[in-house]
């Protein structure tokens, strides 16, 4: 018909088709490089003069970090892109990162609380970061809410998108307003390009190689669940159309 | 906000909140009046939230919304014109009660000033905010817990420029920088949120 009942069959039978053969080899990448940069950064790295060996945490703590912010920011494009094309898997793979954003956040908070035991000498402090990170599970968690309460797809679809993207200016806005709020107990950057205190490059290299872990796992992840919404949906509506064959 | 006990119901909820917080803290007035002002935007807050899901639910329910939404007003006045009046019913009379109910926590007395001009900057973001959430809900059974989930996070900065405000205030510190904050934070969300609230409005009413 039109091209909008193009791009709602196709695409996810190309997607499936496509996956099928990307997933393997995204999964085993992400199994290799997560096993390399763990190990390597667990029993391959000296200890910290100061810190000991609670700084190899860093290796779980950094990536997780970075993919809980990551996941929300795919997890705009996507809404982005399903509220201009109308594009279903766009949308459920919004549906199926955020779970997994969830989770990643949820790692950087329990990590952190970890590592600053020893360190700050307590597992929770109101810090800028510290606080914005479980302001972003909240938000987490009221997206995954109203996708889940909300029984028409399409709607569920266009409501989570909105509130994703005011969800994100809400968000950044928090990001700054505890800026303001409490000053920091936190370090800075571990990483950046600019000047000032870094890590050294025995710590650095094993890092970059988890970070890449968790993205490939992230990846892998969201194309898996993606893949398992695509084929919940066409599990409901063989099982509607069957009921109204009986009926 | 039609029979909904709105009005009463957010002033009634404010006042227990206050006089629970010397129940659960402890009757020091030292330690009473240094909360005070956080307790006054907390207790303001959640009075607002209360009468949250009451902006949309009786027009949704008799029908009213839809004719509302065929009427030549565009979706974006309609929810301006919600939010202004759930904050008429709502955020007015918190602002006007909260002096009151600063004397039962012994508020400082440089205090009051800054609590009311704070809630009175703050309590419009709080009601258009409220407004957007109200929308995205709007067709749900019992939506309300839902609601609260999603409208608390994106109360963060309104609560955080606001508390500080009244905080600083209170403490005889400057307050111009929050105050700004606070004033850039209603404008923005009044300026463009009902924008979403109006297409999510939509999408529900589909």
């Amino acid at each position: 018909m039109n091209l909008n009942t193009l791009w709602e069959y196709a695409n996810p039978k190309k997607f499936i088709q496509t996956t099928d053969r990307v997933l393997p080899w995204v999964a085993g990448l992400a199994a290799l490089t997560l096993g390399a940069g763990l190990v390597w950064g667990f029993f391959f790295t000296p200890d910290d003069y100061r810190q000991g060996s609670t700084v190899k945490i860093i290796y779980l703590h950094v990536p997780s970090a970075l993919m809980a912010i990551n996941a929300w920011l795919m997890m705009l494009i996507t809404s982005l892109v399903w509220i201009v094309r109308r594009h279903h898997v766009s949308a459920l793979a919004a549906r199926a990162a955020a779970p997994v954003g969830l989770v990643m956040t949820l790692i950087a908070l329990l990590t952190g609380a970890i590592w600053g035991q020893p360190m700050w000498g307590t597992w929770w402090a109101w810090d800028p970061r510290l606080t914005s990170f479980l302001i972003l599970f909240l938000f987490y968690l009221g997206y995954i809410a109203l996708w889940a309460a909300i029984e028409n797809d399409d709607t569920a679809a266009d409501l989570t998108s909105i509130l994703c993207l005011v969800g994100s200016v809400f968000a950044l806005l928090s990001r700054y307003a505890v800026n303001f709020w409490n000053q920091g107990l936190h370090q800075g950057a571990s990483l950046s390009v600019a000047p000032g205190e870094r890590m050294a490059m025995t710590f650095k290299l094993p890092l970059y190689v988890s970070m890449a872990g968790f993205v490939l796992l992230f990846v892998a992840l969201v194309l898996m669940r993606t893949r398992t919404e695509i084929r919940a949906r066409r599990l409901r509506v063989l099982i509607a159309r069957q009921r109204m064959e009986h009926a | 906000m039609r029979a909904g006990g709105g009005f009463g119901l957010g002033l009634s909820f404010f006042l227990i909140v206050v006089v629970l917080v010397p129940f659960s803290v402890g009757p020091q007035n030292a330690l009473l009046a240094e909360i005070a002002p956080g307790v006054l935007w907390l207790g303001a807050l959640l009075a607002c939230l209360l009468s949250l899901d009451r902006i949309f639910a009786l027009d949704w329910e008799d029908g009213s919304l839809d004719l509302l939404a065929t009427s030549p007003l565009p979706m974006e006045a309609i929810v301006s014109v919600k939010a202004l009046a759930h904050w008429l019913t709502t955020g007015l009379p918190l602002v006007l009660a909260a002096p009151v109910l600063g004397l039962l926590l012994s508020l400082p007395q440089e205090g009051y000033r800054w609590v009311i001009i704070s809630l009175f900057l703050g309590t419009p973001a709080l009601s258009v905010i409220g407004t957007f959430g109200a929308a995205l809900t709007v067709g749900l059974k019992r939506g309300g817990l839902l609601l609260s989930l999603l409208v608390l996070p994106l109360y963060v900065p309104t609560l955080i420029f606001g508390a500080e405000v009244a905080r600083r205030g209170a403490e005889g510190l400057a307050v111009t920088t929050p105050l700004l904050l606070l004033a850039g934070i209603t404008c923005g969300t009044i300026a463009l949120l009902p924008f979403a609230s109006a297409a999510v409005l939509r999408v529900n009413l589909r």
